[in-house]
């Protein structure tokens, strides 16, 4: 430890990582409570967020904010295209075929990206200039401002939309008893392509606000993908502050860890965590259940 | 044993065609790509056993072929240790470790039991890449010797072809002979419904760690045999993509089926050897079929013979009624 600057560095950046997973995070509950389905492709909608907003910009040279708005709805598309084609048609299948349903799904569309934007790494410039900040000798990229800021957004528009609005409200009867919510007139595949809708755009605005601190390619779906993972599955599968904390605390793990133990099993240190999670306590960390059983 | 007479038959054809094919080949380059099929149809075998007799998926499987391959790799390259003797400590290692990961991993079910082998796979695909000392890391490890047995040296695609397939072989006769055995049917029933089959006294938990033992055990196998025949390791050979591809395998040839699994691991072992354009298009490729396969063919390309063989035969059996009539 040089000074104490770097433990606030590593803490930020764990932060900021950590706001994503949770992000991505809240995409597979919010399937998951209203299908039962573990996305496996969620990660890639992230991957889609970024390279949409990269290629929208080169190609169509839209100002910055219209080609985020269009990439949000291109990956929109791609999720309601996956839902129509490869999940609604299904009846009554075994969770093992959806898994591989979704896994096909999953390297289809990062296979699809490769072959269209090939392999290269790509960046987004940053949402207002790289001019760092200074806070406690660590440095702050504004658009870690951003990445803070927009996840918090995101958290309460999800609140609010799931505890206030009818339709969040029928998407949750739908979680609860899909059969029941049918029987009072809730529309059930409209509202498992809503879920998809939701969280193919969360997903991919989480993509957006990461790819111009990380950079992004055809291939970051998958490692971000099992990060949110991770990050729900701490939570134990809800879309709210559960979540939010597991992801924050994957993040910090794992920036502390590849500060101080070493930086090339920085990835292994999230799968290691995931693994314990599952093994020990796969009901998530903040369940009641858990704290009821002391 | 296999009771009927029919399976004795088809094996016995099988084993056959097999054995004196390279009488007919000319050509190495076709008995190269025959020892690959070899490899991968042991490495479907493997994850068949687990996935279509059990219903367990693991989207780690890449990780015990490469473990195989690396502890056989690490101890004849490193040790003065017999290529043999490397090949059973590499399958030991693997089975020790799947059974110790066995008993936590098998606990979780469906797609968090996907989620953890998946997550296992790459932590261990992270090991073969950072342990540099010791695997050589992302540069591979090379000048791994052939297995010989006396002067027979294993270092040619026909030696390669007959050393390969014979466990081949011998492992899907196992394992077919597995499947008809009280085992088996304890395999299937824990297959439809875990609950049904320990009220009817299987001991699933015990079970499934068991076949996850065995497939994982046979996987390290193909890992060695990998080793050896290629003398060259490198990381990208074990990674989730692999896994994938594995699935895929059995997947399109028919879950459950050792033919299947033969078929699956032929086909896409082929497709990118013979067709250069598949090489760009290879993983749209593999979930394309993923997803269609598990849609409209759940039984794999297996399956989708043996029903089309059923209506032939009913055709031919229902054209003989009406002229009876």
């Amino acid at each position: 430890m040089d000074h104490p600057g770097q433990l606030v560095q590593y803490v930020l950046t764990g932060l900021s990582n950590g706001a994503i997973y949770a992000l991505i995070g809240f995409g597979f509950a919010i399937i998951h409570n209203a299908t039962g389905i573990l996305n496996f492709a969620q990660g890639e909608f992230v991957m889609l967020g970024g390279m949409f907003t990269i290629f929208i910009l080169s190609f169509l040279n839209l100002p910055l904010i219209p080609a985020i708005m269009l990439a949000i709805i291109f990956s929109t598309l791609v999720g309601i295209l996956f839902e129509r084609l490869a999940i609604r048609p299904l009846k009554n299948v075994k969770p093992l075929s959806l898994v591989i349903i979704t896994i096909g799904a999953s390297i289809f569309i990062r296979g699809a990206a490769m072959l269209i934007w090939g392999k290269d790494t790509h960046a987004l410039p940053a949402f207002s200039g790289s001019n760092p900040l200074y806070v406690y000798g660590a440095t702050i990229m504004p658009q870690h401002l951003w990445i803070f800021g927009i996840t918090i957004m995101i958290i309460i528009a999800n609140k609010l939309f799931f505890s206030y609005s009818i339709l969040g409200k029928a998407m949750r009867a739908c979680a609860y008893n899909a059969h029941a919510a049918s029987l009072v007139g809730i529309d059930v595949k409209i509202m498992v392509l809503l879920s998809f809708m939701v969280s193919s755009a969360i997903g991919s605005m989480a993509g957006i606000i990461i790819a111009p601190l990380t950079m992004t390619s055809y291939d970051v779906g998958i490692m971000l993908g099992i990060k949110g993972f991770c990050a729900v599955i701490i939570g134990g599968m809800s879309s709210g502050l559960g979540t939010v904390l597991g992801g924050l605390l994957l993040g910090l793990l794992e920036s502390l860890g590849a500060g101080y133990i070493s930086a090339s099993y920085k990835d292994a240190i999230a799968f290691i965590i995931l693994l314990l999670i599952l093994f020990i306590r796969p009901e998530g960390l903040f369940k009641q259940k858990a704290t009821q059983r002391v | 044993m296999i009771k009927e007479k029919r399976q004795i038959l088809i094996f016995t054809l099988f084993a056959l065609i097999v054995l004196l094919a390279p009488l007919f080949l000319k050509g190495s380059y076709f008995l190269n790509v025959l020892v690959f099929i070899g490899i991968n149809t042991l490495l479907a075998v493997a994850l068949n056993l687990l996935l279509g007799y059990a219903g367990q998926i693991s989207l780690g499987h890449a990780a015990f072929f490469g473990l195989g391959a690396y502890v056989s790799g690490i101890l004849t390259t490193r040790f003065p240790v017999d290529p043999w003797m490397a090949l059973l400590a590499a399958a030991l290692c693997a089975a020790l470790l799947a059974f110790v990961i066995g008993f936590p991993i098998l606990k979780l079910k469906g797609h968090y039991l996907a989620m953890a082998t998946l997550g296992f796979g790459i932590i261990m695909y992270i090991f073969f890449n950072e342990t540099v000392d010791l695997t050589g890391g992302p540069s591979g490890l090379s000048g791994i010797p052939n297995l010989r047995l006396g002067q027979l040296i294993f270092d040619n695609d026909r030696n390669n072809y007959y050393l390969v397939w014979v466990i081949t072989l011998g492992v899907m006769l196992l394992s077919i002979n597995l499947s008809q055995s009280r085992i088996g049917r304890a395999l299937r029933a824990i297959n439809d419904s875990e609950v049904a089959a320990r009220v009817m006294g299987v001991n699933a938990r015990i079970l499934k760690v068991q076949i996850f033992t065995i497939s994982a055990f046979v996987s390290a196998i193909a890992g060695s045999l990998y080793a050896h025949t290629m003398t060259f390791i490198s990381p990208t050979s074990f990674g989730f993509n692999f896994s994938v591809e594995l699935l895929t395998m059995i997947i399109i040839g028919g879950l459950g089926s050792m033919y299947g699994s033969f078929l699956g691991a032929a086909i896409l072992t082929m497709l990118p050897e013979f067709l250069r354009v598949f090489r760009d298009f290879d993983i749209v490729i593999y979930g394309l079929m993923l997803i269609l396969i598990t849609m409209f063919m759940p039984k794999g390309l297996i399956g989708g013979l043996e029903a089309l063989f059923k209506i032939v035969i009913n055709k031919i059996k229902g054209g003989a009624q009406n002229v009876k009539r």
